[in-house]
């Protein structure tokens, strides 16, 4: 048993401190572990958000030693327990208190995106086919936890504050699955330039480096969107080839026929 | 987006940063490595000669540098493919050789690339140096705005590289034509072949391994089982692209490396061994 020394930012909203706390580190324990043990036996006032302890809600986002993290998943082992162990809340959305971040731009963000669109059901009876090779690239995109360590580490809303131009990776992500979805027949890129800010993306792939479900955010979904951007707007070829050769636009699918779907 | 009533944290200033690890490593290996290619690559751009080894003359193989290649105009005995000597539009305050002619299409692909574009953003701009690590400047317009948003001009770069790699293969090939003693032409293999179709090689795989082919062959499709061999080609690029930064290493060091070669061979400080 060893005793690790945690340096933790204690405080509401930006006015706060760093305070060291000692805990006893034992095989096995988790970061997270550790902030229960301090709220046990030195801070039980100390506000930490966490819920499954296994890596799949994306509650207790952090960042660790400087690198945004799920408290979680971030074995005691895999940290130079030497020095004090940094633990501070998200640097992209504002701070509630202690280890908790107000991060309910997000939740406004994801509205913003144009929701499945699916086109009209393939049978009479409401459903649609797909073929499992078609549903694969998407299902990456599913893994999102939606932990918002992405929207963290990227310098455009960390640094930079365009929370109003930049609906950052996890947003893209969510765009990608439903704009590469087989039945989605809704053009977002439009959106995807214009209000989105697509073009903030300057590629770093730092969301891709702390995705705890290994998402390959900007090669699988950011730039094969600023690709379709492209097309669209920024490639007078294409754009030319489509006077010629026009986008097929299929119907989606009215309420009553999805409905058809849901009510059995 | 109306982030909350509470303000968010203060930007860091430069450099600052919580993490332990050598974060300024990796950023720095890239700066030197870009740096040396950039260095060696303009010097060697400038040379005008030993660009171009004539080894049937010699009973060896021809090799011409890729820095060089297509040769529009140049040396008579590299068959340039328009004319010898300077081209009549070129102005005569400005210092001429046969790769000012070209190489700003490999070297734009290369700066338009995504990969590059990512690796200098940190290494060179700054922005950001590493992930979670503060910026030098507060202003930000990425590629959403002028200058960079000419970046997406990616893909026009990308059609000429696709044609230079059918060059640099013709050249490969060449390479492989050897001289013999009573005037007749054979295949053979030297170490200059090698060099050279490793060059193709690389670069091939490197520029099939580029998102906008990914995009171009298949990714712009949502149905790839419904859109034939795009559906295939697609995933073929895709495993390329996976390695994306492997190949463009690996092709940037050996595209120096094989004028570098040539160079030797022309200039006569070393000898093309004839394996086979």
């Amino acid at each position: 048993m060893t005793t690790a020394t945690f340096r933790i930012w204690r405080g509401t909203g930006n006015e706060g401190s760093w305070e060291e706390y000692p805990v006893e580190i034992s095989e096995g324990m988790v970061v997270l572990d550790a902030i229960h043990a301090i709220q046990t036996e030195h801070a039980n006032d100390l506000a930490v958000r966490w819920n499954c302890k296994a890596g799949k809600c994306g509650s207790c986002s952090a960042e660790i030693n400087g690198n945004p993290r799920l408290m979680c998943m971030t074995r005691m082992e895999t940290i130079d327990t030497s020095q004090p162990v940094t633990v501070e809340p998200l640097r992209a959305f504002p701070r509630v208190r202690d280890l908790v971040t107000d991060v309910s731009v997000n939740f406004r963000m994801k509205k913003s995106v144009t929701p499945f669109t699916p086109r009209k059901p393939d049978a009479a009876d409401g459903t649609w086919r797909m073929k499992q090779e078609d549903v694969d690239r998407v299902q990456e995109f599913r893994k999102c936890i939606e932990c918002f360590l992405c929207q963290d580490v990227c310098h455009v809303l960390r640094d930079h504050h365009k929370h109003d131009e930049f609906i950052g990776p996890r947003h893209f992500v969510y765009n990608a699955a439903l704009e590469m979805h087989p039945l989605d027949v809704a053009d977002r890129t439009s959106d995807l330039k214009k209000r989105d800010g697509i073009g903030y993306c300057n590629i770093t792939k730092c969301c891709t480096a702390v995705c705890p479900e290994h998402i390959k955010i900007t090669d699988n979904a950011i730039i094969p969107l600023k690709e379709r951007v492209v097309d669209e707007f920024y490639d007078p070829l294409t754009r030319l080839f489509r006077i010629f050769m026009p986008k097929k636009q299929e119907p989606a699918a009215t309420p009553e026929e999805i409905g058809k779907v849901i009510d059995g | 987006m109306t982030v909350s009533e509470v303000a968010l944290p203060q930007q860091r200033k430069f450099g600052v940063t919580e993490r332990r690890d050598n974060w300024w490593f990796k950023p720095l290996l890239v700066f030197l490595g870009f740096s040396a290619f950039i260095v060696y690559s303009t010097w060697a751009a400038f040379q005008g000669v030993n660009y171009f080894y004539g080894g049937l003359e010699q009973g060896g193989a021809d090799y011409l540098s890729p820095f060089y290649s297509p040769l529009l105009w140049g040396e008579a005995r590299a068959h340039p493919w328009i004319g010898v000597g300077t081209p009549s539009f070129w102005p005569e305050f400005l210092p001429f050789t046969p790769a000012l002619l070209i190489l700003w299409a490999p070297g734009g692909f290369r700066f338009t690339c995504y990969y590059y574009r990512g690796a200098y953003y940190k290494s060179f701009w700054m922005d950001p140096v590493n992930c979670s690590v503060g910026e030098p400047r507060k202003g930000y317009r990425g590629e959403q705005k002028l200058p960079l948003i000419m970046q997406n001009v990616h893909r026009y770069f990308l059609y000429l590289a696709l044609a230079f790699i059918g060059i640099l293969l013709f050249d490969a090939i060449k390479g492989f034509i050897f001289m013999n003693k009573d005037g007749t032409h054979s295949f053979g293999v030297g170490i200059g072949s090698i060099v050279m179709l490793l060059n193709a090689f690389f670069l091939s795989m490197y520029t099939c391994g580029c998102h906008s082919f990914r995009h171009m062959v298949g990714g712009r499709k949502d149905c790839g089982s419904c859109s034939g061999p795009c559906g295939s080609a697609y995933k073929a690029v895709s495993c390329l692209n996976g390695k994306h930064m492997m190949w463009a290493w690996i092709s940037l060091f050996w595209v120096g490396f094989t004028d570098f070669y040539i160079r030797m061979c022309a200039a006569g400080h070393i000898t093309d061994w004839r394996i086979f």
